[in-house]
C-alpha cells in the first residue's frame, strides 16, 4: 500500500514502521489501521514489541524507518509535547502521577490551557478549570480525594488518576498500556467500567493480557510476535487462528 | 480551596519574622562594620532564592552559579571602574581615561565591550540581561538536547572553571586574577562611606525581598507546579503537552538573574569583585547554603546563606585550616540526615510543636471561656 493514499477515515495509519535497537529489529515492518471511534487492542506474548509500538507512536522512540500518519499528519517528524497536541494521548505501564502534588494539580496540569512557559505563568485557575478537572475527578473516583496529595493513592487509584489526567487532555487517540495490571478484581471491574465510558466519541489503542477484558471491549485485535503482525481481526477471528492460539492463546 | 492565598500562614510568620530581623534587628544591634558583613552574606541568598526554584523545585542541579553570580558583579564593577578611572583620577597614566590595570597591561583603548557601562541605565539592564542570555544559551543548548542530572552539574562546574580561566588570563580586559577593585562611587555617590553602607544595605534588604515575592509569585503559578511534576516524572510531563527543556530553560534563566542580582550587590557592598567569587570553590558553597536552608524553602534559603556565612567568619577567623573540612562534613551531614536542610527540621519538629501548643492554648482559653461564661448565665 502507499503512503497517502489512505482512505480519509483512517484516523492513523502506520506503514513499515521499523526500529532497531544494536541490529534487532523490536519492530518489523508493521503496518496496520486504526478508524475513527475505533477501539483496537494489541495482545501477543512477551517481547513481541507491544510497548514498543506505542512508545513509537507517542515519539518516545524514534522509528528507524516508516510512517506514522495520524489525520494526514506525520507523527515521526514531531516531538512529544508536539504529537501530544495533535490530539495523542499515551498512558504508560506503571502509574506515572506526580505524587509531590495533590489530586486536582495533577489533573489541572493536563488541562491543554497554557501549554507554554509564558502560559503557564498566566495561567488561571477559572471556573471552566474547575468544572472540568470536578466533572473528570468524579469520573474516575477521586471526587473526595482531589486535595489528596497523590503519593497516598493506592495503585488502582494512581492508574484512574492517569487515565483522568488522560480524559482531560481530550485526546482523539487514547493509547493505554496495561490499563488493568496489578489490579484488585473489584478494581478491574470499575476500571472496565470507566474505559468503556471513556473510549466513547474517540480512537483507543490498548495492550492488554486480561482476555477477558479484551473481549469486552475490543473491535478489532492484532496479535503481535517478534515485531510483526501475526494475526489481525475480531476477537473470535484471531482466538481460532492456528498461528495465534500456537505462540500466545496456546500457552 | 488550596493556594488561594500569596502566603500561607507559617509562610506569612516566616516572611515577618525576616523582615523584622533584617529592617529591625539587625541594623538597630549591629556596628557599620557587621551589618556589612551581613549584607555581604545576603548577597548569597539571593543565589540561594533562584537555586531553591531551579534546583529545589525543579531538580536542576547547576554548580555553576557562581557564573551568573560574577556576570552580574563584574558588570556592576565595570561601570564603577569607570566612574572611578575618570580624566582626571587617572592623568598619570599613559592612557588616561581607561581603568589603571588597563593601562598597565599596555592597552591604549577601552575595549568595545567595556563602552556600554559607562551608562548606568544600560549598566543595570546588563546585570539582568547578560547572565540570563549566558543561561538561555547554556540551557538551550543541554536541556534541548536532554542532557540532564549529573551531566548538567559537571557541565555548568566546567563552565565556572573555564569562566575563571579566562577572566585570570584576559588581564588587561577583566583585572584577571585581582579582580577589579578600588571601586569609589556609584553614579557621583561615594559607595564607601558608613552612611553608604547603611543605604547600600537597606537597599539590598528591600532587593531581597522583592526577589522573594519574585520566587514565591513563579512557585504559586502553575509553572511553579509543572516544575516539581517535572522533577519528578520528565516523561508524564512531556506527554502532557509540555516541551520540559523549555520550562527548563525558564527556571535556570531565573536562577541566573537572582544570582546576577546578589552578584551586583557584592559588589557595592564589598567594593570589590574579582574571579575568587566565579569559580567552582564559590559555586559549591552557593549549594551548601542553599541545602543547609532547604532546597525546597525560599525563606530556608535566606537563613542557610546568613547562618553558614556567619559560621563561616566566625570558624574561619579561629580554625582556618578545620573549616573547609567543616563545610564539607556539613554538606554531607545535611544531605544524609536533614534533606530539607533547617527548613525540613522546622517543618517537621518546630512547626508541630508550636501548633500544638497554640491548639492547647485555644481550647484552654475557650473552656476558660465557657467557665467565666457559666457564672453569669
Amino acid at each position: 500500500m502507499l503512503v497517502g493514499h489512505q482512505p480519509k477515515d483512517f484516523l492513523l495509519a502506520v506503514s513499515g514502521l521499523t526500529v532497531s535497537f544494536d541490529g534487532f529489529k523490536a519492530v518489523n515492518d508493521l503496518s496496520f489501521y486504526v478508524e475513527e471511534n475505533e477501539i483496537r487492542v494489541i495482545i501477543g506474548p512477551n517481547g513481541a514489541g507491544k510497548t514498543t509500538v506505542l512508545d513509537l507512536i507517542c515519539g518516545k522512540t524514534r522509528a528507524t524507518s516508516g510512517s506514522i500518519q495520524f489525520r494526514g499528519q506525520e507523527l515521526t517528524k514531531l516531538r512529544e509535547n508536539e504529537i501530544v497536541q495533535a490530539g495523542v494521548g499515551r498512558k504508560f505501564q506503571t502509574p506515572s502521577v506526580f505524587e509531590d502534588l495533590t489530586v486536582f494539580e495533577n489533573l489541572e496540569i493536563s488541562f491543554p490551557r497554557g501549554r507554554t512557559v509564558f502560559g503557564s505563568l498566566t495561567f488561571q485557575r477559572d471556573d471552566t478549570v474547575k468544572q472540568r478537572v470536578e466533572e473528570v475527578a468524579e469520573m474516575i473516583f477521586l471526587k473526595d480525594r482531589l486535595n489528596t496529595y497523590a503519593d497516598q493513592l493506592s495503585h488502582g487509584q494512581k492508574q484512574w488518576l492517569e487515565i483522568g489526567m488522560l480524559l482531560i487532555q481530550d485526546p482523539d487517540l487514547l493509547m493505554l498500556d496495561e490499563p488493568v495490571a496489578g489490579m484488585s478484581v473489584s478494581e478491574r471491574a470499575k476500571t472496565a467500567e470507566l474505559l468503556n465510558r471513556i473510549i466513547k466519541d474517540r480512537s483507543v489503542l490498548v495492550i492488554e493480557h486480561d482476555m477477558k477484558f479484551v473481549e469486552d471491549i475490543a473491535h478489532k485485535v492484532t496479535v503481535l510476535h517478534q515485531g510483526q503482525i501475526l494475526s489481525e481481526g475480531t476477537m473470535e477471528h484471531v482466538k481460532n487462528d492456528p498461528k495465534v492460539i500456537e505462540v500466545y492463546l496456546g500457552h | 480551596m488550596i493556594n488561594s492565598r500569596f502566603f500561607n500562614r507559617s509562610e506569612l510568620l516566616g516572611f515577618l519574622a525576616l523582615a523584622v530581623l533584617l529592617f529591625l534587628i539587625l541594623p538597630l544591634s549591629l556596628d557599620i562594620f557587621r551589618l556589612n558583613l551581613v549584607a555581604k552574606y545576603l548577597t548569597y541568598a539571593f543565589v540561594g532564592i533562584g537555586l531553591v526554584l531551579c534546583w529545589g523545585y525543579g531538580g536542576i542541579l547547576s554548580l555553576g552559579q557562581g557564573v551568573f553570580f560574577g556576570l552580574g558583579g563584574y558588570c556592576m564593577a565595570m561601570y564603577l571602574k569607570l566612574e572611578a578611572s575618570s580624566v582626571a583620577n587617572t592623568k598619570i597614566q599613559s592612557t588616561p581615561g581607561i581603568p589603571d590595570f588597563m593601562d598597565w597591561n599596555q592597552l591604549t583603548a577601552l575595549p568595545f565591550f567595556w563602552k556600554p557601562f559607562h551608562s548606568f541605565p544600560i549598566t543595570l539592564l546588563a546585570i539582568l540581561l547578560v547572565p540570563a542570555f549566558f543561561a538561555l544559551i547554556i540551557g538551550a543548548a543541554m536541556f534541548k538536547r536532554r542532557v540532564g542530572g549529573v551531566y548538567f552539574a559537571i557541565i555548568t562546574q566546567a563552565i565556572a572553571a573555564i569562566l575563571t580561566i579566562l577572566i585570570v588570563g584576559q588581564q588587561g580586559y577583566t583585572g584577571g586574577i585581582n579582580g577589579i577593585t578600588d571601586l569609589r562611587t556609584l553614579h557621583g555617590w561615594d559607595i564607601r562611606t558608613d552612611h553608604a553602607k547603611f543605604i547600600l544595605y537597606f537597599v539590598e534588604v528591600v532587593l531581597l525581598f522583592g526577589c522573594i515575592v519574585a520566587a514565591q509569585f513563579i512557585r504559586l503559578t502553575k509553572l511553579g507546579r509543572i516544575l516539581v511534576a517535572m522533577r519528578e516524572q520528565e516523561d508524564r510531563v512531556r506527554f502532557s503537552g509540555y516541551s520540559v527543556a523549555n520550562f527548563k530553560i525558564f527556571a535556570f534563566c531565573a536562577a541566573a538573574v537572582f544570582a546576577a542580582i546578589g552578584g551586583a550587590m557584592f559588589t557595592l557592598e564589598v567594593g570589590f569583585m574579582s574571579p575568587s567569587f566565579v569559580g567552582i570553590v564559590p559555586s559549591i558553597e552557593m549549594v551548601i547554603y542553599t541545602a543547609v536552608g532547604g532546597r525546597m524553602s525560599i525563606f530556608g534559603a535566606v537563613w542557610g546563606a546568613l547562618l553558614v556565612n556567619f559560621a563561616k567568619t566566625s570558624l574561619s577567623e579561629s580554625f582556618p585550616q578545620l573549616w573547609l573540612f567543616g563545610l564539607g562534613a556539613l554538606f554531607i551531614a545535611v544531605v544524609l540526615a536533614f534533606p530539607n536542610g533547617l527548613s525540613g527540621i522546622w517543618a517537621d519538629h518546630v512547626q508541630p510543636r508550636i501548633d500544638r501548643l497554640l491548639a492547647s492554648r485555644k481550647s484552654k482559653s475557650a473552656a476558660g471561656m465557657i467557665a467565666d461564661g457559666a457564672p453569669a448565665e
